[in-house]
């Protein structure tokens, strides 16, 4: 952390913690326990994490120590053992679409087309609008992530790569408070990778939707986000260590490439990983 | 070429894929590929049948051999060698009064085939010339407020076949109104599942007769004083009920293990529970469902013979009931006739339901 000077116009309490009107998501003493056969397996514990509004985070750690859990747990999916998360100020309960997920496999409804698989979810959403409207907001995401010739394609007939394209203009569509996703892009080649990284900090850019997005990748933890938290290794993981990235918005991937302190961070989170 | 492409998607959606192939054959474009296909889908089936049926003619005369030696050796031991060889004659003449009883050939079911076929178009002669004459007559009867005159003749072997459909749909359609519905509910609920469980199992591998009979028992008390067609009543409703079970269980298992993800989407979205079942549950379930409907009409297809045998509801059952108490010369040959017509209509049933689940189903399946 002492690598980096922290140049950023952000204020910080005294405590180490934001002021509570900036912070859109908190965890806090967060604890996560699977009972086995063997007597309890605690997954996560003690865990504290804040994330301010507008704020593109990443979480990076070795597999199986707890990331999708947590993930699942600000979804809602998860139920909770320990601790307590809420969004601006209120405690979640359950799913809901305030917290938008982008799973790791797109998840959509292969009978449906793209255009209705966003749908389902904007209908949810906004029932008070026309249909005119609610289909307006379904293409206008669908344009953005680039399939305006595929609205009326099924989604057992788009590619992988396309899929979640589709599933990130269903998160987006939904106009979710905070946005998780789920190591999104971990079943893809990396040229789809890269084109669908570009997309995703293009909406973001735009939407500035509050961003918690689980990677294996350095450099996909890097390009995208404002700050990356590594998590220890489980059991009982818990935040190591938490890099800020102050690279400048809109980001393009040369300019993050070529900048100076690019290798400085990919080196202080390998260091971290590899420790 | 966009005709060709057209067809080839028809044939292929309704599981002929190997139409195409031929076709590609007759207009002359066919690449290696393609005839290799053709190999394997046309030749060679077309090649196993006529072993098959070659095989079976062979087989036939070898019985047929067995059969009429011990014919002339009985005749030999009981009435000496005179007799004997008149019977051998008699045999070698071809004459119907001593022809061996056993498995016909090849060729004589043919011949019972046209039969049946020629006798079914003297009937329909017969029935339309009895419209025909009771015309006026029945007019006048329903003017007068009376039932008309209905043709009460020998249904020929066609008209029993479709008596049979008409049951076997029937049938049908009462255990998809059943099964899928409840399959639905006990999918929904693990609690429901667990407690109907045993109750299935226990049913499930009940036999077509003991439905039947419990059907007669209940239905008979039904319906005593009323004027309806008890047979095909009770016909189908057995049919439905021993059939139903395949439906039952693959709805139940394919509402109940519907994909995690998708679960999740509905939750994240927060959609009600009838958009949940409707617009999620369902849809991702119905490879499952039909696949259970296609079992379930295939079983209701095979049961349904032995049901009619039972319930003396007309139909291809009892046509070949009736040909086995016969003891005519031809009706060893007729029975197999109607084994080949029932086997044919099963494989027609069994396509009709694919190409309907390819018509709703998000599961393409190309029917093997």
């Amino acid at each position: 952390m002492s690598i980096i000077t922290e140049n950023r116009t952000t204020t910080v309490l005294d405590n180490g913690l934001f002021p509570s009107n900036e912070v859109m998501l908190d965890l806090k003493g967060l604890k996560k326990v699977y009972p086995t056969p063997k007597g309890d397996y605690v997954v996560l514990e003690d865990l504290n994490l804040q994330i301010r509004k507008e704020e593109f985070v990443t979480i990076i750690g070795h597999s199986g120590c707890g990331k999708t859990t947590m993930l699942s747990m600000i979804a809602g999916l998860n139920p909770i053992s320990g601790g307590n998360i809420s969004v601006l100020g209120k405690y979640i309960k359950g799913p809901g679409p305030d917290r938008g997920v982008i799973f790791q496999s797109p998840s959509l409804m292969p009978w449906m087309t793209a255009l209705q698989n966003v749908l389902l979810g904007v209908n949810q959403v906004f029932p008070d609008a026309t249909k005119t409207q609610r289909n307006d907001i379904a293409k206008y995401y669908l344009q953005k992530v680039g399939l305006e010739d595929a609205f009326n394609k099924r989604a057992s007939e788009l590619s992988q790569g396309m899929q979640q394209r589709v599933g990130i203009a269903r998160a987006f569509a939904i106009k979710p408070k905070v946005l998780l996703l789920d190591e999104p892009f971990g079943m893809l080649d990396s040229l789809t990778r890269g084109e669908l990284q570009d997309i995703l900090i293009e909406i973001w850019n735009k939407e500035k939707i509050t961003a918690v997005m689980i990677t294996h990748d350095v450099d996909e933890a890097i390009f995208l986000a404002d700050r990356v938290v590594m998590m220890t290794s489980g059991p009982k993981a818990k935040i190591g260590d938490v890099l800020n990235i102050d690279f400048e918005r809109p980001r393009t991937r040369k300019s993050v490439l070529e900048h100076d302190d690019y290798y400085k961070y990919r080196k202080h989170l390998i260091d971290f990983l590899e420790h | 070429m966009k005709q060709s492409i057209t067809l080839n998607k028809i044939t292929k959606f309704v599981g002929f894929g190997f139409l195409g192939t031929l076709k590609s054959i007759f207009t002359g474009n066919i690449e290696k590929e393609d005839f290799k296909n053709f190999l394997r889908k046309v030749i060679v089936p077309l090649a196993s049948m006529l072993l098959f049926i070659g095989l079976w003619h062979m087989g036939a005369k070898t019985l047929f051999n067995i059969e009429a030696e011990y014919k002339i050796e009985k005749a030999l031991t009981e009435q000496g060698q005179e007799a004997a060889n008149a019977m051998e004659a008699c045999i070698a003449s071809g004459a119907i009064k001593c022809q061996p009883n056993t498995l016909p050939s090849p060729s004589q079911v043919w011949a019972s085939f046209q039969t049946l076929l020629e006798d079914h178009l003297v009937i329909r002669a017969d029935k339309a010339a009895f419209i025909e004459k009771t015309a006026s007559l029945n007019a006048k009867r329903l003017s007068d407020g009376k039932n008309a005159i209905t043709y009460t003749g020998r249904p020929s072997f066609v008209d029993q076949i479709f008596t049979s459909i008409k049951t076997v749909f029937a049938g049908f359609f009462l255990a998809l109104l059943i099964a899928v519905p409840i399959g639905v509910v006990i999918g929904l609920s693990k609690t429901l599942r667990s407690s109907v469980n045993w109750l299935i199992q226990i049913l499930k591998p009940v036999s077509p007769v003991v439905w039947l009979l419990l059907v007669f028992m209940i239905v008979k008390t039904l319906t005593k004083n009323s004027e309806s067609d008890s047979a095909f009543i009770i016909s189908f409703i057995s049919v439905g009920l021993c059939s139903m079970w395949a439906t039952l269980v693959n709805t139940a298992m394919g509402v109940s293990t519907v994909d995690k993800d998708y679960i999740n989407v509905a939750k994240v979205l927060k959609l009600g529970t009838f958009q949940k079942i409707f617009k999620v549950i369902l849809p991702s379930a119905l490879p499952l469902i039909f696949t259970g409907l296609r079992i379930t009409l295939s079983v209701s297809w095979m049961v349904l013979i032995a049901i009619e045998l039972l319930a003396q509801s007309p139909g291809l059952g009892s046509f070949v009931w009736e040909e086995f108490q016969n003891g005519a010369i031809d009706s060893n040959s007729k029975i197999i006739v109607a084994m080949f017509i029932i086997g044919g209509i099963g494989f027609l049933l069994d396509r009709i339901m694919l190409t309907v689940q390819n018509m709703i189903s998000f599961d393409k399946n190309d029917g093997i």
